[in-house]
C-alpha cells in the first residue's frame, strides 16, 4: 500500500495516531525517569562535586509545599472525615450497626482518603506551581543562565522541591489523618452520643501501625510522582505564556491520574 | 591587545543542523584576548545559534570550539564546570531570577562557586552595582526594574566573578538611544578596566560601530565578513552594503510580477492615482 493510500485509510490513520501517541508517552516517561535519576545523583553526589543541595532553597520549598498548605489540607481533611461519618452512620443505621462506623472512618481516612486527598491537593497546588515556575524560567532563558553560570539546573531547580515534597507530603498526610479522624469523631460524638475518648479508643483498636504506614508510604510515592511530573512538564515547555499554561494544566492532570492509578496498584499489592 | 597570547575563542568549521535544516555552514572565527568582537547579521542569519554554541549550550554537528584554549566539545562535565566560572553572560532578556532580589541574583555565582562570607559577597555585589550604575538597587526585585536596568543588572551578574570572557546578547535591543549608549560605554569600560574578551551579538549598527574592535557578519549561516569597522564600511559586497544601509535584498522587487504571482492575474498599478 502506498503511503498516500495508507494515510487516507481511517483505520490506518487511527493506528498511526495511537502509535505516535504511544511513542510520545514512552518518551515522556523516559525523560521523567532520566530527570529523577539525575536528581538522585545530585542529591547524593552533589556535595562531592562542590554542588551541594542548598538548605535555604530546601526550607523555602518545604514551607511552600508543606506549611502553607496546612490550612487547605486541614479544611478538606476535616470535611472528608465528617462526610464519612455522615454517610457511614446513615448506611449502618439501616442494620442497627451505627457504632461500627468508627472502624469505617478509621480505615478509610488512614488508608485511603488521607493520602489521596492530600496528594491531589498538593498536585493541584504545588505540582502546578512547579511546572509553571520551571516553564517560565525556561522561556525567560533563566535555565540557560544557570548552565552558563556553572550551576547544574537539576541540582538547583529539581532536587529541592523533590526532597521537600518527599519530606512534607507524608507529614501532611499524617496531619490530614489526624484532622479527618478528629472531625469524624466530632460528628459521631454529636450524632451517636459517643465521647471523643471512647471514639479514639475505638480508632486505636481498629487500626494498626501497618495501616498508618500503608497511607504514609503511598504518600511518599505520590510525592515523587507530583514533583517529577511537575518538573518534567515544566522542562518540556515550548512556546510562550500559552505553552506555560498548557504544561501547568497537563502537569495537574498527569499528576492526579498518576496518584489515582498508583493508589489502586498499591492497594492491590498491599492486600494480596 | 597582544597577538602573542593564545586566542580567547577559536571556532573551526562549525556546522550545525536543526533537523534537516543546516543553520551554521562551516563557520570559522576567532576572538583575541582583550578584544570586543561584535557578531552581526539579520534575523535567521544564525548569530543566536552561534552564540549558543559559544556558550556550550548546544553541541554542533561537526567542527570545534576552543574557549580560553580548551576544546569545548572534548571537555568533561567537570572541565566545562570550571571553564564556565571564567565566563559571564548577559542574556537579551536579562534572565534574572524573578524569585530573587537584584542583589541575590548578582550574588548567586559567588554563593555557588566561592567560600566567601556573606558580608564580603555583599560588598562585591555593591561594587559591581556601582560599575553598572545601579548602586542602591540591590534590594529591589527584577519586576521593579526598567528594561535598561534589568540589562545592567544582568551585566553586573555576568561580571561578578571577573570573567575572562564576557558574552552579551543584544545588549541594546529594545532600549532608548540614551540607555543604549550608556550600555555601550559600560562594555567599553569593562574591556578597558578588566581586560575582558567580549563577544557582543547585535544588529544595532550604531552600537556595533561604537564598541567593536572587529565585526563578524553572518548571513544565512555563513561568515560574510570579518574585520574592523573601517574595513566593513569600505567593503564592496552588495550583501554587506544592504546590511549597512538597512536595505532588504529584494527592495528592487518587481511589484507587478510579485502581485501577479500572488493573485495569479496580471495587476496594473497606477502610482499616480
Amino acid at each position: 500500500m502506498s503511503e498516500q493510500a495508507a494515510s487516507g485509510n481511517p483505520l490506518t490513520r487511527l493506528l498511526e495516531r495511537v502509535g505516535r501517541g504511544t511513542v510520545v508517552g514512552v518518551e515522556a516517561i523516559g525523560f521523567t525517569c532520566a530527570l529523577f535519576a539525575e536528581a538522585l545523583f545530585w542529591l547524593f553526589v552533589g556535595w562531592r562535586r562542590n554542588q551541594p543541595v542548598r538548605m535555604p532553597a530546601l526550607f523555602e520549598q518545604m514551607m511552600d509545599i508543606g506549611i502553607y498548605a496546612l490550612p487547605i489540607v486541614g479544611v478538606l481533611s476535616a470535611t472528608i472525615g465528617m462526610m464519612l461519618a455522615i454517610q457511614g452512620i446513615y448506611q449502618l443505621r439501616q442494620f442497627g450497626a451505627e457504632s461500627q462506623v468508627v472502624v469505617g472512618i478509621a480505615f478509610s481516612v488512614v488508608r485511603e482518603f488521607g493520602p489521596l486527598i492530600t496528594g491531589i491537593l498538593v498536585a493541584g497546588r504545588s505540582g502546578s506551581a512547579l511546572a509553571a515556575r520551571l516553564g517560565t524560567m525556561k522561556i525567560n532563558q533563566e535555565v540557560d543562565a544557570l548552565w552558563v553560570m556553572g550551576i547544574m539546573p537539576v541540582r538547583f531547580l529539581v532536587v529541592p522541591p523533590l526532597l521537600a515534597m518527599v519530606v512534607m507530603l507524608p507529614l501532611l498526610t499524617f496531619y490530614s489523618d489526624l484532622l479527618g479522624l478528629f472531625a469524624g469523631g466530632l460528628y459521631v460524638s454529636a450524632d451517636l452520643g459517643m465521647s471523643l475518648t471512647a471514639y479514639f479508643d475505638q480508632v486505636r483498636d481498629a487500626i494498626t501501625s501497618g495501616d498508618l504506614l500503608h497511607g504514609i508510604t503511598k504518600s511518599a510515592l505520590f510525592a515523587v510522582e507530583i514533583a517529577m511530573i511537575g518538573v518534567a512538564n515544566g522542562a518540556s515547555v515550548t512556546g510562550g505564556a500559552e505553552g506555560v499554561g498548557k504544561v501547568t494544566t497537563r502537569s495537574v492532570v498527569h499528576a492526579i491520574s498518576a496518584i489515582v492509578i498508583t493508589d489502586m496498584v498499591f492497594a492491590f499489592m498491599a492486600t494480596r | 591587545m597582544s597577538d602573542t597570547q593564545p586566542l580567547a575563542i577559536e571556532v573551526h568549521d562549525l556546522v550545525t543542523h536543526y533537523g534537516e535544516r543546516m543553520i551554521l555552514k562551516g563557520v570559522s572565527m576567532d576572538v583575541r584576548p582583550g578584544e570586543i568582537m561584535v557578531i552581526m547579521g539579520g534575523s535567521g542569519s544564525g548569530k543566536s545559534t552561534l552564540m549558543r554554541h559559544l556558550l556550550a549550550l548546544e553541541r554542533p554537528t561537526s567542527g570545534n570550539i576552543h574557549l580560553l584554549g580548551q576544546n569545548v566539545n572534548a571537555c568533561s562535565a567537570q572541565e566545562l564546570y570550571e571553564l564556565r566560572k571564567k565566563m559571564g553572560v548577559a542574556f537579551q532578556s536579562g534572565a534574572l531570577f524573578s524569585s530573587m532580589s537584584v542583589g541575590e541574583n548578582i550574588m548567586l555565582p559567588l554563593y555557588e562557586h566561592t567560600n566567601l562570607d556573606h558580608k564580603t559577597m555583599e560588598i562585591m555585589v555593591r561594587l559591581k552595582l556601582e560599575v553598572v550604575n545601579l548602586a542602591g538597587f540591590e534590594g529591589l526585585m527584577p519586576s521593579e526594574l526598567s528594561g535598561g536596568m534589568i540589562k545592567r543588572a544582568a551585566m553586573a551578574r555576568a561580571i561578578i566573578m571577573d570573567p575572562k570572557l564576557l558574552f552579551c546578547d543584544e545588549p541594546s535591543a529594545g532600549l532608548d538611544p540614551v540607555v543604549s549608549s550608556a550600555l555601550d560605554d559600560l562594555i567599553l569600560r569593562l574591556r578597558d578596566a578588566m581586560g575582558m574578551s567580549i563577544v557582543v551579538v547585535t544588529h544595532e549598527l550604531e552600537s556595533a560601530f561604537k564598541i567593536a574592535d572587529r565585526i563578524t557578519v553572518l548571513d544565512r549561516g555563513e561568515i560574510l565578513f570579518v574585520g574592523t569597522v573601517d574595513e566593513l564600511k569600505a567593503a564592496k559586497s552588495e550583501r554587506i552594503q544592504n546590511l549597512l544601509n538597512r536595505r532588504a535584498e529584494d527592495d528592487d522587487l518587481d511589484v507587478d510580477a510579485y502581485l501577479e504571482r500572488l493573485t495569479g492575474e496580471q495587476v496594473i498599478l497606477n502610482a499616480g492615482l
